[in-house]
């Protein structure tokens, strides 16, 4: 796939995850990817005690734009990799925007004793699917255990971004990125994780 | 090699703020690196102790900001390169040393990384440490980008040694913690072996010498001035009558405004990167060509104040507005839409904002960090609950630890900087004439716990002081504090022992505890709590997150067994053990998150939580 890019536009990615899913790492692959590229890019992080079960979230910036944030409705795509998350970070989001959401869920530990419920996945994704342009939603965490580990989400959830067509770096790069910056005994899941989230939403794209 | 000491100039990379700082301090040739870790500047000294061998930079995590900064400037007073870093409010404890610091000067380059949260992402408050400039009279550098911070920080050791003073280099989450491209320059191989000729008094700040020292920093101050002035880092961008001023990542918001606003030929912009001392003429010629300014600055009204005194110098009456009622908040970080929105309406121009999607979320249930699944200090906090539910007062500290404020632990009635718990719990009791019992982590009580215990110990509090001893720095990333084992990392550093401290300055009542021996700590504790006057129990148990960095754990993992369990929910309302759920009515571990500490075991009073044997 070649992809054309022209600087002047911008792409703002925000990816959601609960900590411990691997969003840090696969912002940062993307990142690699677009450097690779040429692209103007630019990521900001906010991850203050995720490793204490909290909410991770990044935002990738690529193009001409020197903010390396997103305000609240100046997201082109937000990728959720819990669905509780991507509903919390919908905000995010305005009626053009492009979402891509694992349905597979973590509920926070006040739900998991019984103090608080989790809203109904598919209810929550029928309300976001009616209100942004488009809304990939699959089980991503089976998809990722299918291809070895579930740790492996953040690949599938990065095959998933990439399949839409809407950020300037093409899958192979992606790819290559992973090749070069991850784990050589993970690569092989890592990558089957990746096509696996590439055929979600490209599949859609071409629809 | 690591990729962060390769020396190929003009080699593009992707870094992270703090890595870039890190690089630009190699490429200046630091020599010597300090620091106690905080959130966003951790990853500073992080990568300088990964660097250690390779990069021949000396580097020490010191006891605190003070220790850091006394030991990065003594460095500098011998000729030699250095860099000390922290968070915003570390500042704070090492302020003693740098108020007269600055008196004093240095040689070699000293740069100060303050590392400032706005928004209060990780810290107790979100002070503006531009003030540290105009309080200490030191220069300040504010980068915009992650390119610029590796290319100030560089600059920043050639100013420091232009000056002979210090330079601050003010950073805030958003360039820590963010990731840009970079493009290398070369690397400075020429460390200097320090060399101290004998000065005393230069050196000795007794009043004679501070008479001299303070007229030798204005008029040093006077030099900054007019370096700021000439700086390119202090630049107008833009034309038109109407004005904005903006340091920071600020200005990062108003550039892509100005652009999205089309008011790129109607608005001018001075972008300040070196913000102490401000550069009179440089804002004196900008006021003469505005018809209105706008100020854009997070936090404090730094620049505002500083501008509007330099129009006041030049007669110049035009609105000049920056914090107020419709304008900016003195509160939390700016975002590019709320920058751009607040452009729109000063200038009154007409706003391009897309509206967020707004769905109802009143019901969301919340995500809030919890400790983790076999964590001692959960067992810490449930065996002293068990033994004295909301009897005494709590007084809590900075570190995982004060996650202990959650419900249903409940162990923190108060909290507020690095070591306070026991201060305030000696206060606490001579006021209300209650027990307190005092909670402190390892780092914190080598940080900034000591003095307090002394002198709870000195002026006889009837308090119970208990030391959460983890073996590490586990909230910033596990660095190691002076009680660490360090051969662990086949390091040769002394490990402090805190109960041979806490006996040799003479507490009378000492106990060591193993908090996941459930009923043994809860007696400990009890004694403890019953001896009139000082009492210390060091909860001790490493921390298993920081264990797992050096060794696989042995998997061992419990269940409920259902044919016992009457439903009693302790584990659960008790302990709050991130491993736990409930299935339908059933409460249920869930065995990939459990890590065998057994403290639910102990607290089961029908013995219904069972080790699942291998192979089951």
């Amino acid at each position: 796939m070649k992809t054309k890019f022209n600087v002047h536009n911008m792409t703002r990615i925000i990816f959601v995850a609960v900590g411990g899913q691997g969003n840090l790492l696969a912002a940062h692959l993307l990142g690699e990817a677009a450097l690779a590229h040429n692209i103007p890019v630019q990521i900001s992080e906010i991850h203050g005690m995720a490793q204490r079960g909290g909410v991770v979230e990044s935002a990738i910036v690529m193009g001409k734009a020197q903010s390396n944030i997103i305000s609240r409705g100046e997201a082109d795509v937000l990728v959720g990799f819990e669905p509780l998350e991507t509903l919390r970070a919908i905000g995010k989001c305005n009626k053009d925007s492009y979402v891509i959401s694992n349905t597979f869920p973590l509920p926070p530990f006040t739900v998991a004793i019984g103090m608080g419920a989790y809203p109904s996945i598919e209810e929550t994704m029928e309300k976001i699917k009616s209100q942004v342009k488009k809304l990939v939603a699959f089980d991503g965490s089976t998809m990722a255990r299918e291809a070895g580990t579930l740790l492996s989400l953040n690949m599938v959830m990065l095959g998933a971004l990439a399949g839409t067509g809407l950020v300037p770096v093409s899958a192979e790069m992606i790819k290559q990125t992973i090749a070069e910056k991850t784990k050589k005994a993970f690569l092989e899941m890592n990558i089957k994780a990746f096509d696996r989230g590439f055929a979600a939403t490209s599949k859609v794209a071409n629809a | 090699m690591n990729e962060l000491l390769q020396d190929s100039p003009d080699k593009k990379m992707l870094l992270l703020g703090n890595e870039a700082i890190v690089r630009g301090a190699i490429e200046a040739g630091v020599a010597l690196v300090a620091a106690y870790p905080g959130t966003p500047s951790s990853e500073i000294a992080d990568t300088f102790f990964q660097l250690q061998k390779e990069s021949g930079v000396y580097f020490e995590y010191s006891t605190n900001e003070k220790v850091a900064m006394e030991v990065a400037a003594a460095a500098a007073l011998a000729g030699v390169r250095s860099l000390c870093s922290m968070k915003h409010v570390g500042v704070n404890v090492a302020a003693d040393f740098l108020m007269s610091l600055a008196y004093l000067g240095v040689r070699g380059g000293m740069v100060i990384v303050s590392a400032d949260d706005p928004s209060m992402f990780s810290s107790q408050n979100e002070q503006d440490n531009r003030m540290y400039g105009k309080f200490s009279g030191l220069p300040i550098l504010e980068p915009s980008s992650i390119a610029e911070a590796m290319e100030m920080t560089r600059y920043a050791f050639d100013l420091s040694e232009e000056l002979q003073e210090p330079v601050i280099l003010r950073t805030t989450t958003r360039i820590n913690h963010s990731t840009g491209v970079v493009s290398l320059g070369p690397i400075n191989k020429n460390r200097a072996t320090g060399t101290f000729p004998k000065d005393p008094f230069r050196y000795t700040v007794i009043p004679s010498v501070a008479m001299k020292l303070h007229k030798a920093l204005l008029a040093n101050y006077e030099k900054a001035a007019a370096l700021s002035d000439t700086s390119p880092l202090n630049f107008t961008c833009g034309d038109g009558v109407w004005g904005i001023i903006t340091s920071g990542v600020s200005y990062n918001y108003v550039s892509d405004a100005l652009e999205e606003l089309g008011l790129t030929s109607r608005v001018r912009v001075l972008r300040i990167g070196f913000s102490h001392p401000l550069p009179d003429k440089k804002i004196k010629d900008f006021l003469g060509k505005c018809e209105k300014i706008l100020v854009v600055e997070e936090l404090e009204p730094y620049l505002e104040e500083g501008v509007k005194v330099k129009a006041q110098e030049i007669g110049s009456i035009i609105p000049i507005r920056g914090k107020g009622e419709g304008i900016f908040s003195r509160a939390y970080e700016f975002d590019p839409a709320m920058v751009r929105g607040v452009i729109a309406s000063y200038f009154g121009v007409e706003n391009k904002n897309k509206k967020p999607i707004a769905i109802e979320m009143a019901n969301i249930p919340q995500r809030p960090p919890n400790l983790c699944s076999g964590c001692p200090h959960r067992a810490t906090y449930a065996a002293i609950r068990e033994a004295f539910g909301d009897e005494p007062i709590y007084t809590n500290d900075i570190g995982c630890y004060t996650l202990g404020v959650l419900p249903p632990l409940s162990m923190s009635d108060v909290s507020v900087c690095m070591g306070a718990s026991i201060g305030l719990g000696s206060g606490l009791g001579k006021a209300t004439g209650r027990k307190v019992i005092s909670f402190i982590g390892d780092s914190t009580f080598f940080h900034g716990g000591i003095p307090g215990l002394i002198n709870a110990l000195h002026n006889d509090h009837d308090q119970t002081v208990v030391i959460m001893d983890n073996g590490t720095t586990s909230m910033t990333g596990f660095q190691p504090d002076p009680g660490t084992d360090m051969t662990k990392m086949g390091l040769t550093n002394a490990s402090v022992s805190i109960e041979a401290l806490v006996r040799g300055i003479g507490v009378k009542h000492v106990t060591v505890a193993k908090p996941f021996k459930f009923k043994k700590t809860i007696e400990q504790i009890k004694e403890a709590v019953a001896f009139k006057g000082l009492s210390v129990v060091i909860s001790q148990e490493i921390c298993p997150m920081y264990e797992k960095t050096f060794k696989k754990p042995e998997k061992r993992t419990y269940y409920i067994d259902h044919d016992k369990c009457k439903n009693h929910r302790v584990c659960l309302n008790t302990l709050a053990c991130p491993a736990f759920y409930l299935d339908g009515e059933k409460v249920e571990i869930d065995e990939s998150a459990c890590i065998g500490c057994t403290l639910c075991v102990q607290v089961c009073p029908e013995n219904a939580i069972r080790l699942r044997k291998i192979g089951e």
